[in-house]
């Protein structure tokens, strides 16, 4: 997904860390990562460490972060658009006004990071230090305990202890309904392929007008 | 028996339970927390919590932590499954909020498929996209 990017922009200072989240650890994102052989560093967060900390709830999102290791964009969507909803589900074909628009969405995105990357903070992009806490979206206490809750199952499954495992795992996702990235996990972890079924197009037509990405 | 995970811990370690809380050695407390008890208090670099007046049996057993009574006292997330025997600490999220709001990115070690450590402090000195991806 970044490699044309990151082949871009590599001799400019720039690198793609593309964390997965995957409850299935190795064996979820080997077969993306051997068809893609992507060049930039693709950690696995099976732990759920990385999402933990920058308050990942979907993919993809992404943070931006300088050469001093200070975030200058914060968490948020990277580039992608919900067209994905009026998709013809047999064909897996989108309507061609819903494409460009999703194309348009992504180009806006990458051209702000190719603006980043030339520019620095001189970049319109980049959030300044004074108003960042303000644009960072707000962690509560609720969060937290699903994020803690979402790792905890996650060991206990890959342990054997699938029954309350999974209980855990349910609890999370109550607590944090907005974390499309707590419920597809779980769905993936108990059936490869439920994570995109019938419960999740049914969670997404539930959305109403809530926009899928937040 | 229990065992245990945290933000600094990926490999289960042991702990004792009881009505009273959640046990562990002075050594296995550090690993978990990044907290050395002093005399002072519960120390991590320049920061030490006092263990409140009189209620150090809370804290305290012999040589041995209450990481239950440590986790309320110093607003940490501890959760555990029904049984009590597998238990994760986490930092709270007023803890997350004051360091993504305060601007510096939160470091981490995360391994890619061939086992490589990938820590985002190996990446000072150049501009970073640090993206989510999945397989599902």
């Amino acid at each position: 997904m970044w490699q044309a990017l990151y082949e871009e922009l590599k001799d400019e200072g720039f690198v793609v860390i593309a964390v997965a989240l995957e409850s299935r650890g190795n064996d979820g994102a080997r077969p993306w990562i051997e068809q893609q052989k992507p060049t930039y560093p693709v950690p696995i967060d099976t732990g759920h460490v990385v999402a933990a900390a920058y308050n990942m709830i979907n993919v993809p999102q992404a943070v931006w972060i300088d050469e001093d290791g200070m975030i200058v964009r914060p968490t948020e969507t990277a580039g992608a658009s919900q067209g994905f909803r009026k998709m013809d589900r047999t064909t897996f074909q989108m309507p061609a006004e819903e494409l460009a628009a999703a194309q348009t969405t992504r180009k806006i995105y990458l051209d702000a990071i190719r603006d980043w990357v030339r520019k620095g903070k001189a970049s319109s992009y980049v959030v300044p230090a004074s108003s960042l806490a303000a644009r960072t979206p707000k962690y509560t206490n609720e969060q937290a305990e699903a994020n803690a809750l979402l790792r905890l199952g996650q060991w206990l499954v890959r342990s054997g202890e699938t029954m309350s495992g999974f209980k855990l795992l349910r609890r999370a996702s109550e607590l944090h309904p907005d974390s499309w990235s707590i419920w597809r996990q779980t769905a993936d972890l108990e059936q490869v392929g439920k994570s995109g079924g019938p419960e999740f197009w049914a969670r997404v037509a539930a959305l109403g007008e809530k926009r899928y990405y937040a | 028996m229990a065992l245990l995970l945290s933000d600094l811990i990926d490999a289960p370690v042991a702990a004792q339970r009881d009505a009273a809380g959640l046990w562990l050695s002075p050594v296995t407390f550090t690993q978990a927390t990044g907290f050395t008890l002093k005399p002072e208090g519960f120390c991590r670099d320049a920061l030490c919590i006092p263990v409140p007046a009189g209620r150090a049996s809370e804290f305290l057993r012999g040589d041995n932590i209450n990481l239950r009574a440590f986790a309320t006292h110093t607003n940490h997330v501890l959760v555990s499954d029904d049984g009590g025997e597998h238990w994760l600490l986490t930092e709270s999220a007023a803890a997350r909020q004051d360091q993504l709001d305060s601007g510096m990115a939160p470091d981490f070690a995360v391994a890619d498929i061939n086992g490589h450590v990938h820590r985002l402090s190996d990446y000072r000195g150049k501009k970073v996209l640090l993206a989510s991806w999945a397989s599902w």
